[in-house]
């Protein structure tokens, strides 16, 4: 078996794995393995999010928890009006909060979108250095912004009453909700598979690797990767409508900048400019951090060397050592 | 108008602490090309050592003393171990060992220290207030903050133009293979430059103890202040780091001071506290986003 080969197997018995997770947990009465699962595949959408423009693009955002945590304010702030009946603006038009997941989850994503365009089109000004420490600072920015928002809970957070709502599903049933992330993480992984190897994806990875060619032959830089920049922002925001669906909760936390550092670790650890890395990434770092939480409550004083380690010596991530693909074919960033 | 100055004093209070925390970064930035997040923890680290070396004699003086060299010890001693071979990397490597150093830094920090914050006291010979202007009284202890910065701001000057550590630093700067070839071991010149900006972390550290709270975690919130503060005034320029250092310093203060009273100039007073609060955190990342539409480089591009 070649060793692509064994990166395929491991996928597949993954994918087999996550769509009989419910009953076989279920049957070893692990029932809140579905909940860490959920957890999982949520972190996976984010980072699979970023490595559109991490990996493919060459961007490397350190402020990527700004789309995560604006989509979960988005579902919570409309979920809390909801509850208390009151209106969320009165002004020019009356709009109340909603509980629907059709119209708050694509909302969520709108409103990244927006966040997204406006961040990129400020950060793609810059290059390198200068562009890991706007973003960064911009998340910041949110970030305390969310915490003066006394209405909102401000640095407490926000806790909301129910799940959203959508059709005849009940997502409030923990299995169910499993089920609905998957296949949205399932139908992402679809459509960046179809984005990366289409002539705008194939020109985003020429500009990553060699922008002023790319803007020799003709193509607008600025343009695709702003492009780029919003999709991976309107998907960020999903995934953070779906932790605080998860979680029924939505605080400051969410947009910190410690988040976007975890959310790179994923990208890394997984591979990046893979199309899968970032789930096993997920996967791993979301398991490892379980595991460690166990065992002891200073966990971190052991993640933090074995990160060190990681960017030392295993560059290719966790998908490149399953799969053989060494990094400069795979992914590469001039930061 | 003393309520303006007072503000305006702390303004540049703050800019002095971030421009010893702006220093120490641009220096490595500029001559190792090295991005370190790990920076704020080496502020933390000096003030928990100054912290309960303080506690433990008495004197706040002999805790900074102690503080500035063994936080300089730790930097060097990080430098040699980790960081050393993430030079050559490229800046996203160097962001994620870092960041894995911060939370190495914060939970050995709270295994030995605990998870309360320690507090540092002014000492008693600098617990008074100065008159700087005639019926304005500044404390004291503020006042020699903005003194000490600008003594460091001053050494750092002289070392890089009149010593010849400085020099050959500069020379490490614009060609590393041509110094190490004249016989310069540039390995030790980059450790002892790390030495020395872990040790303006550890100043600025001490002395923001007895202002803010001693406690883990203190060192990322003002990291990100002073990676603002950098990108205002361009990486690897340290006159750029003095500029950005008291401009952030400056806005930040005065609009926490001052943005929710102009507000309620034509708010509802209520309404008026929220917006302005949150106007005025956001206001230093506002200054930055202008300050790169008008120059993306920042105020002082370092040339070549």
């Amino acid at each position: 078996m070649t060793r692509m080969g064994i990166g395929k197997g491991v996928l597949l018995g993954l994918l087999v794995l996550a769509l009989g997770l419910a009953p076989l947990a279920s049957a070893a009465g692990l029932d809140y393995f579905v909940g860490i699962a959920t957890r999982i595949l949520i972190f996976g959408l984010a980072a699979l999010s970023l490595n559109l423009i991490l990996g493919f693009g060459g961007m490397v955002s350190f402020g990527h928890a700004a789309f995560f945590g604006t989509g979960a304010y988005v579902v919570g702030i409309l979920s809390h009006h909801a509850t208390l009946g009151e209106p969320l603006i009165t002004w020019p038009v009356t709009i109340g909060g909603t509980e629907s997941a059709l119209i708050a989850w694509p909302l969520a994503m709108l409103v990244s979108a927006l966040l997204a365009l406006v961040i990129g089109l400020l950060s793609l000004r810059t290059s390198g250095l200068y562009f890991i420490m706007i973003t960064l600072a911009f998340a910041q920015m949110l970030y305390f912004f969310a915490v003066s928002l006394e209405a909102y809970g401000g640095d407490d957070g926000l806790s909301l009453w129910s799940r959203s709502s959508l059709g005849p599903l009940d997502l409030s049933d923990d299995t169910q909700f499993y089920y609905l992330v998957l296949a949205l993480v399932l139908l992402f992984l679809y459509l960046k598979h179809r984005l990366v190897n289409a002539r705008f994806g194939v020109a985003l990875q020429g500009m990553r690797d060699n922008e002023r060619r790319m803007a020799a032959i003709g193509f607008p830089i600025l343009r695709y990767k702003l492009a780029a920049f919003v999709i991976a922002g309107a998907v960020a925001g999903l995934a953070g409508a779906l932790i605080a669906n998860q979680t029924e909760f939505v605080s400051p936390a969410f947009l910190d900048w410690p988040r976007s550092g975890e959310f790179l670790v994923i990208v890394i650890l997984g591979g990046m400019g893979t199309l899968h890395g970032p789930l096993i990434g997920a996967l791993a770092f979301l398991l490892l951090e379980e595991f460690l939480s166990d065992w002891t409550e200073h966990w971190m004083i052991v993640l933090g060397p074995l990160l060190v380690l990681v960017v030392l010596f295993a560059r290719q991530g966790l998908w490149g050592l399953m799969a053989g693909t060494n990094r400069d074919e795979g992914a590469g960033t001039r930061a | 108008m003393l309520l303006l100055f007072e503000q305006l004093l702390n303004g540049l209070q703050l800019g002095v602490m971030l421009f010893l925390l702006a220093a120490g970064l641009t220096l490595v930035l500029g001559i190792m090309n090295l991005v370190n997040l790990a920076h704020g923890s080496l502020y933390m680290v000096g003030a928990f050592i100054a912290a309960t070396v303080a506690r433990l004699s008495g004197s706040f003086l002999l805790g900074l003393i102690v503080a500035l060299p063994a936080t300089a010890l730790v930097g060097m001693l990080v430098e040699v171990i980790a960081l050393r071979r993430l030079y050559d990397r490229d800046h996203l490597d160097q962001v994620l060992a870092t960041f894995g150093l911060i939370l190495f830094f914060n939970e050995l920090t709270r295994i030995i220290w605990g998870p309360r914050a320690l507090f540092l006291d002014v000492p008693s010979w600098l617990s008074g207030t100065v008159e700087v202007i005639p019926g304005a009284p500044y404390p004291a202890y503020r006042l020699a903050i903005i003194v000490v910065g600008i003594g460091a701001a001053l050494f750092l000057y002289l070392l890089s133009t009149r010593s010849r550590l400085g020099m050959l630093i500069r020379a490490g700067a614009s060609n590393r293979e041509m110094v190490s070839a004249l016989g310069i071991n540039i390995r030790l010149l980059y450790t002892l430059v790390f030495g020395i900006g872990a040790m303006l972390a550890a100043l600025a550290g001490v002395m923001a103890g007895p202002i803010y709270a001693v406690e883990v975690g203190m060192g990322e919130g003002i990291l990100i202040l002073t990676f603002v503060v950098i990108v205002i005034g361009g990486i690897g320029s340290t006159r750029g780091a003095l500029v950005g250092a008291i401009l952030v310093g400056l806005v930040d203060t005065l609009g926490r001071a001052f943005l929710p009273t102009l507000f309620k100039l034509f708010m509802a007073p209520a309404m008026a506290d929220g917006v302005g609060a949150s106007l005025a955190s956001m206001a230093i990342y506002i200054l930055m986003a202008g300050v790169l539409i008008w120059r993306p480089q920042g105020l002082f591009p370092p040339h070549g």
